[in-house]
């Protein structure tokens, strides 16, 4: 039965999703459906996460807004509303969830870069 | 109403018509054979009798191996009844299958809710329990009082108390269909369902 249950979401999972992990500075160009037009929106900054396993999957991106105002998003993974994902940058992180970053600013909080 | 008999596969999520990502139980609902057409003149009302999950014939005893035998339709476990306004379109042998329900179509459910065994009154009725502080003992989850005094000196009927919960039947009105496998004989639902996996459960149309 799981394995029926597997192949219902198989088919709505995306398979030009590049390959990006926390840490990563990435820029979501997402699809907005404003009525009847449609244009595409930029949100670009750090994944701080991602989690979940096939269709569930999600990653968070945070972003300092203007004003320095730290804003967050949450896309699910697979979502036919994000029409890219482009890795601008890998960063080099010791954990698979950098949520500590919220509670820096500045200087500190930047990650280094992978090479 | 017109409906079918499925199986919970279970549940996941799905991406629907508005690109949302919704909650969705999937059923299998296996193509259901119509075994007896009932008729105003010998039964009164105009109903189709199918049958559900096909099995072998030593499995039912004399009686019912007789019904799918007069009907020309291989055994099935099960047999369910279904009140239709018109039956002339309808024969039997038939099947009826997913294909008659479309997405966005709305449906009802009934099905056998999971057992839950003996429960208190806080999570059988959402009562709310007693105080967690000021100084309660044995207390945090009991039901409170259950009545008056020496009058009326009893209990009255159907005050609600601990016991058994769940293993009963419930419908689950207006569930959407999101999608509709015809290949595959699925149908999937926005929302829960009641039961566990592998739960037969009725599908209705509505109008």
């Amino acid at each position: 039965m799981d394995a029926i249950l597997k192949s219902v979401s198989e088919a709505q999972l995306r398979d030009d999703v590049p390959k990006f992990e926390a840490g990563d500075t990435v820029r979501v160009h997402v699809r907005v459906v404003e009525g009847e037009k449609e244009r595409i929106q930029l949100f670009e900054g750090v994944v701080i996460q991602r989690r979940g396993p096939g269709i569930h999957a999600t990653f968070t991106v945070r972003k300092i807004s203007t004003g320095g105002v730290g804003v967050e998003r949450i896309f699910p993974l697979h979502t036919p509303r994000i029409a890219k994902i482009e890795v601008l940058r890998r960063g080099k992180v010791r954990r698979s969830k950098i949520y500590y970053l919220r509670d820096l600013r500045g200087r500190a909080a930047r990650i280094t870069e992978r090479r | 109403m017109l409906g079918l008999i499925g199986k919970k596969i279970g549940m996941t999520q799905a991406f629907d018509d508005a690109e949302m990502l919704v909650p969705v139980t999937v059923l299998e609902v296996v193509p259901c054979p119509i075994v007896q057409i009932k008729n105003r003149d010998s039964d009164g009302y105009l109903a189709l009798r199918i049958g559900y999950d096909e099995i072998r014939s030593n499995r039912l005893n004399r009686a019912d191996q007789g019904v799918f035998k007069k009907a020309g339709v291989n055994p099935h476990r099960g047999l369910a009844e279904f009140r239709v306004d018109d039956v002339s379109e309808y024969a039997i042998g038939e099947t009826l299958n997913v294909s008659m329900f479309e997405a966005g179509e709305v449906v009802d459910i009934t099905a056998r809710s999971k057992g839950r065994g003996f429960q208190g009154g806080v999570k059988r009725h959402g009562f709310r329990g007693g105080p967690k502080t000021h100084g309660q003992s044995d207390r945090h989850r009991a039901p409170g009082s259950i009545g008056q005094s020496s009058n009326p000196s009893r209990v009255f009927k159907g005050m609600r108390m601990a016991g058994h919960m769940g293993d009963e039947q419930v419908t689950v009105r207006g569930l959407k269909v999101v999608s509709v496998d015809t290949d595959q004989n699925l149908l999937l639902l926005k929302g829960a369902v009641p039961g566990g996996k592998g739960a037969t459960v009725v599908i209705e149309k509505r109008n």
